[in-house]
């Protein structure tokens, strides 16, 4: 989780080495997206020719695409070429010389989530550290990892240095084309986290990335891609946070796993990009891409994530499972407030005889939000003795916010099970009046009523992660009482 | 301690409490009885500062500060506790972590330290066995699935762990078999003391073979129609609300619910 100033700089100086000093020392692409843009990113990089190709094949792809607008979600158009896709770490002289220079309810809210001071300078870019937009994921404990042969490093460094493995598996699982926002993505994706864990090897440490937008105007589209080999075992955990800021901000990743014979994977996800504020205006926009493939027999992964942040949310963490007797799993919580709108949920696609998916889902809606849950379960022909188990709940705080259910059920195969549950309950006047009434805060209630309706899916969260994930709900749902 | 003088009340606009005059002393434990519907829920309530009910005139006050002026949560830290005739389920939450928040509230608000996990789970097993609570019923959700004797012990059992100043039960002992309902005396009777008051809300005078109190109040119609000692109960439970001219059906089919 921590990000250590030293390996900080080296990833700097990575950059350097590569010769293209003066373009990171300027910081940012003028705003706007053609082939030219594509090729100089891909250049600045240091990428090799074919990884170019692909970007460009998939910037054509996009440009015949037209942006999604299923979802249960209302925004204004997005101009893609009032957007920058590139912005290295600004120079230090740029960026806040200390925390009294940094916005006061920003550092409020690091407070609450109990980060120690250093680690909120640097979220909070002071000029301490470099700040990351999309130059990314300084990673930690690459010695141990390196011993047990698994491989932890940016997609950047991977491209360089496992080219054969990025080749194989990128775009095998989330295919250029899948998607408008995917597409985007595979042209245009400045960094993220390659992970490979090599055939019988259980990853000795949980794994872990803080994602961070910082600059204006920027887009951050990160790709990452893990692959379990057989009998592995890896659990990589993520944090997002972004600052505030009256814009919006787009927000494009793609992840990608891959599980093979026996192997699990074991992805969560905290999300807290700024929500936008009580009035609805600024906030990220995030629409992402994650899908993992139980190509394996017996292979498993499992989906937890509690998604606190973003204005608006468009995402369906997905498995598609292909290998007989493999699992998919996915656990979810996600808290809207204010104006906050979010149209998430999953997919699991049953292809593989007697693969099983469990489904959690945990949609909290306060003040005048929308939430929506979108599932489907799919079940191939193939699909002999493939069973589902879906438990969708929303609860409602306040009369003013939205809760909806879009389940979507397609099967082709007779002998496959399906059970459906889904509640929509209400923090009651009763249950608060019985919290205050034994003297407990009416903010404090609030927040204990709805931790214990997310139980089932935090104690999916790795230990520290489910105490964070806790405080953030507690955070989130300020001013949503009274 | 507590005194209700002339108290008006209303839910949805309709009089329910139409001049309460009341004064309990530290160390005394009264009754107020009566038929169903008569306003004794709705006392408990407004005394507690539940939101859904108006207070459209008179005053109360706890040790000479004006309750009305307080919000809910206040009231609790200055030591008012209702012990539900319904208590209502909080899934998920843990009956030990609701519990630990409530006292740290209290003890925060005294200024003294919070307790710890460790500390406090100690405590709350030693209570949960004086009311005859598996331990076990800690771990689970406040109320979640319990049944109506079990929700009615664990209401105890707050009482017992908040050590409140004056403690309103609101038919504790409906619903409870025999052996419950003299686990549940018990507990009450522990938490009789010479700085404590307790309300006791019922409709039944079974419960007072258990508890004795020192007066017994008749509601009725939203005003207190009587007022006496231990033998008003006994005489109501001889000659049944309607030897004071009010009328009850509940009381000619009388199971103890
Ligand atoms: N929340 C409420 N909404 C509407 N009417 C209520 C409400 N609570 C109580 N009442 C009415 O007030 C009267 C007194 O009720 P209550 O105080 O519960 O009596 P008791 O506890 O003595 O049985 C009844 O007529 C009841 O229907
Ligand atoms: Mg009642």
């Amino acid at each position: 989780m921590a990000t250590t100033d030293q390996e900080v700089n080296e990833l700097i100086k990575k950059g350097y080495e590569h010769g293209f000093v003066t373009e990171i020392e300027a910081d940012t692409f003028e705003p706007g997206l053609n082939e030219d843009v594509i090729a100089r990113l891909s250049q600045i990089k240091g990428e090799p020719e074919w990884m170019l190709e692909w970007r460009l094949k998939a910037y054509r792809r996009w440009l015949e695409m037209d942006e999604p607008d299923w979802a249960h979600v209302g925004y204004p158009k997005i101009d893609y070429n009032a957007i920058s896709y590139y912005s290295a770490p600004k120079r230090k002289e740029d960026m806040p010389q200390s925390l009294d220079e940094v916005d006061p309810e920003l550092l409020k809210t690091y407070e609450k989530l109990g980060i120690p001071l250093h680690e909120r300078e640097k979220l909070a870019g002071v000029a301490v550290d470099a700040v990351f937009d999309s130059v990314s994921v300084a990673t930690t404990f690459k010695e141990p990892l390196a011993k047990a042969g698994v491989v932890f490093c940016s997609i950047s460094e991977a491209i360089r240095d496992y080219p054969e493995l990025v080749q194989k598996y990128l775009g095998s699982v989330v295919p250029q084309g899948d998607n408008f926002f995917a597409a985007l993505n595979s042209a245009v994706f400045s960094d993220g986290t390659f992970v490979y864990v090599p055939k019988g090897v259980r990853c000795p440490m949980e794994l872990s990335t803080y994602f961070r937008i910082n600059a204006a105007n920027t887009g951050q589209f990160e790709r990452t891609l893990i692959i379990a080999e057989d009998s592995s075992y890896v659990s990589y955990l993520e944090g997002c946070t972004a600052p505030m800021r009256d814009e919006n901000q787009l927000h494009a990743a793609v992840v990608e796993l891959v599980a093979l014979d026996d192997a699990q994977i074991k992805y969560s996800t905290v999300q807290n990009w700024y929500p936008g504020d009580e009035n609805g205006k600024g906030g990220i926009y995030n629409f992402v891409t994650k899908r993992g493939a139980c190509i394996g027999r017996n292979s498993k992964i499992s989906w937890t994530q509690v998604e606190t942040g973003s204005a608006v949310t468009w995402k369906y963490p997905s498995c598609v499972l292909r290998g007989e007797n493999s699992v998919g799993e996915f656990y979810s919580v996600a808290l809207t407030n204010n104006f906050q709108q979010a149209d998430t949920g999953t997919k699991m696609v049953h292809l593989g005889k007697n693969t099983r998916s469990t489904i959690i889902s945990k949609g909290i809606s306060a003040g005048k939000s929308s939430n929506a849950y979108r599932g489907l379960v799919k079940f191939g022909p193939g699909a002999e003795g493939a069973r589902n188990f879906t438990q969708c709940d929303s609860l409602l705080i306040g009369d003013r916010c939205a809760a909806h259910t879009f389940p979507y059920i397609e099967s082709k195969n007779k002998s496959a099970i399906v059970e459906h549950e889904a509640t929509t309950s209400k923090v009651s006047d009763e249950q608060m009046f019985l919290c205050r009434q034994r003297g407990i805060d009416p903010e404090q209630a609030v927040s204990m009523i709805v931790n214990g309706f997310c139980k089932e899916v935090f104690k999916e969260l790795p230990m520290e992660f489910a105490v964070e994930a806790g405080k953030l709900l507690e955070v989130s749902l300020e001013g949503s009482v009274g | 301690m507590l005194s209700i003088k002339n108290l008006h009340a209303s839910v949805e606009g309709k009089e329910i409490l139409k001049g309460i005059n009341l004064e309990v002393k530290a160390g005394e434990v009264h009754a107020i009885m009566g038929p169903n519907g008569s306003g004794k829920s709705t006392l408990s309530q407004v005394l507690a500062g539940n939101e859904a009910y108006e207070v459209t005139g008179g005053e109360i006050t706890l040790n000479g500060k004006n309750l009305l002026e307080q919000e809910t949560e206040e009231r609790a830290r200055e030591g008012i506790f209702l012990a539900f005739q319904y208590p209502v389920e909080i899934p998920g939450v843990s009956n030990l972590q609701f519990l630990r928040t409530a006292v740290n509230a209290m003890r925060t608000h005294r200024g003294e330290p919070e307790i710890n996990a460790a500390e406090f789970m100690k405590l709350a097993k030693e209570v949960s066995k004086q009311v005859d609570l598996d331990p076990a019923f800690l771990k689970r959700g406040v109320n979640e699935g319990f049944s109506g004797g079990e929700k009615k012990r664990n209401e105890i059992m707050q009482a017992l762990l908040l050590q409140p100043k004056l403690a309103i039960l609101d038919e504790t002992d409906s619903g409870l078999d025999i052996d419950a309902l003299k686990v549940v005396s018990d507990g009450v009777n522990a938490l009789r003391s010479e700085d404590r008051a307790i309300l006791m809300v019922t409709h039944y005078q079974r419960l007072l073979n258990h508890i004795v109190p020192d007066h017994v109040h008749v509601l009725a119609g939203g005003r207190i129609i009587k007022s006496g000692g231990r033998e008003l109960a006994l005489e109501l439970e001889e000659r049944g609300y309607g030897w004071l001219g009010i009328r009850d059906e509940d009381t000619a089919n009388e199971t103890g619910q």
